[in-house]
């Protein structure tokens, strides 16, 4: 009867703080085996890892990797704030976590995009 | 693995106690890149600092098990929840996929340092 | 004033849709209100709920655009912003009919959670006494005010995805009575409530917290079993 995504009820920091920490589970969890996997493969010798070196300094590499280093950030953050609401004591200003949990993110996102 | 009390508690407990590992691991991985990519990185370079370098193949090897526990244990809510996935099958599936991360993990880590 | 465009559910368990009504707007209406205007004027044969009808019982309790809340409470001012409404009954719960939700698996819940005190003493003992600040009674203070009206469960996500979930309002008691110093029945209490069913697969949402019309918060007491149920599992009680 509801219809199959009323995000009328869910517009609150805790729901989106969870939907982040979900997806970006998800996805590095999809990531994982591929990382190291690619890794074993270019790691054969010095040779082929200066290759697959070079081969990171393609734009789509880099934007993957910055991709990723977020999705490590958010889900981190995410993680976090879990942490904290079981097993801290319980305050009001837990609800805040989760936008202390998404500023956390950014801010490393953009310190590895400087880095860059 | 059945759902007792005592089964899911565990379970729980080892998503908490490898959680908590990750984020300590993962904190330490990102600085590490964040300032190795900076200087720009060259092949000499890393290997240089992973060959028989047991120190970092303890830390990776914490890491890459903690992994192994903690994306499988995840990923039993989400499949349960967004997918109706319950059951013998799914845990089946799940102990594979946790076998995988930790071979694949090991093997890229001893790649390096040895 | 203009007049409120009202969509309310009509229906039954195998299924229903939206009818339109135009419902004159008055000074210091609630939602309430408006679906009582609608049975005792436009059509009589409207099913909904009440009782007190000043936010002491929860049995009004219904979907009003999306969100679950205590329809006398809910001043239509608040929630109507552009004169529309949309009134279902409460989600996760199957339906009577039109705006009456069957609460049976809601108290079933309850009852499986162990959600009933369950003390040693009879009539001829003395009383019990329980410091009030001591810190296992405040934490039971901060969640014994709950009517059981159902809004924390018609907004639980998990309860949507997963059937088995007893639901924050069951956790919730059965978190006062775990920091009850009279209860007896604590380890039986705490293996009823763990697991994918029980208090484990709250994932923090926190939507029982944001909607709870007593502003109490089913997110905290499921974490304190979370907690009770490590000491618990460490000591071998499980």
């Amino acid at each position: 009867m509801s219809a199959r995504f009323d995000y009328r009820a869910r517009n609150h920091p805790a729901y989106w703080a969870f939907l982040v920490h979900r997806v970006s589970g998800l996805a590095l969890a999809l990531f994982l085996p591929l990382h190291s996997w690619a890794l074993a493969q270019a790691l054969a010798g010095a040779e082929r890892l200066e290759g697959f070196l070079r081969w990171t300094d393609l734009p789509l590499v880099k934007l993957a990797e910055w991709g990723l280093v977020l999705l490590l950030a958010a889900h981190l953050a995410g993680g976090l704030r879990i942490l904290t609401l079981e097993f801290l004591p319980w305050r009001d200003w837990q609800k805040s976590l989760a936008a202390a949990a998404a500023a956390v993110t950014l801010a490393v996102g953009l310190v590895f995009a400087l880095a860059l | 693995m059945g759902t007792t009390a005592r089964n899911e508690t565990w379970l729980w407990i080892a998503q908490r106690a490898s959680a908590a590992v990750l984020a300590l691991c993962v904190l330490v991985r990102l600085a590490t890149i964040i300032f190795a990519v900076q200087d720009g990185l060259s092949a000499a370079e890393i290997l240089a600092r992973t060959r028989g370098n047991a120190w970092w193949l303890g830390f990776y090897g914490v890491f890459v098990l903690a992994c192994a526990v903690h994306a499988p244990i995840g990923l039993r809510c989400t499949f349960a929840e967004w997918l109706g996935w319950r059951g013998p099958s799914r845990d089946a599936a799940l102990l594979a996929f946790a076998a995988l991360i930790a071979v694949l993990g090991l093997r890229a880590i001893l790649g390096v340092f040895l | 004033m203009n007049a409120l465009k009202v969509s309310v559910w009509r229906g039954n368990a195998q299924g229903g849709g939206f009818q339109p009504f135009e419902v004159p707007r008055r000074t210091s209406q609630t939602v309430l209100d408006v679906v009582t205007y609608i049975q005792r004027t436009l059509d009589a044969t409207l099913a909904y709920r009440f009782a007190c009808r000043v936010g002491m019982c929860g049995s009004c309790a219904m979907t009003v655009n999306g969100v679950a809340r205590w329809t006398c409470r809910t001043h239509v001012d608040k929630v109507a912003a552009d004169g529309r409404l949309e009134i279902a009954p409460l989600k996760n719960l199957p339906v009577v009919r039109d705006l009456v939700a069957d609460m049976r698996e809601f108290f079933d819940k309850w009852a499986r959670a162990r959600g009933r005190f369950e003390g040693a003493q009879t009539r001829r003992d003395d009383f019990a006494r329980v410091a009030p600040q001591s810190a296992p009674r405040r934490q039971a203070d901060a969640g014994i005010e709950c009517i059981g009206c159902g809004v924390c469960y018609a907004s639980c996500d998990v309860v949507s995805w997963n059937p088995d979930y007893l639901g924050p309002a069951a956790l919730n008691r059965v978190w006062t009575l775990v920091q009850d110093e009279r209860d007896t029945a604590r380890a039986e209490r705490l293996r009823a409530v763990a697991g994918d069913a029980g208090c484990h697969a709250c994932h923090s949402h926190m939507a029982c917290t944001e909607r709870c019309p007593m502003q109490l918060s089913p997110t905290a007491g499921i974490a304190g079993l979370k907690r009770a149920l490590v000491k618990s599992a460490l000591r071998g009680e499980l």
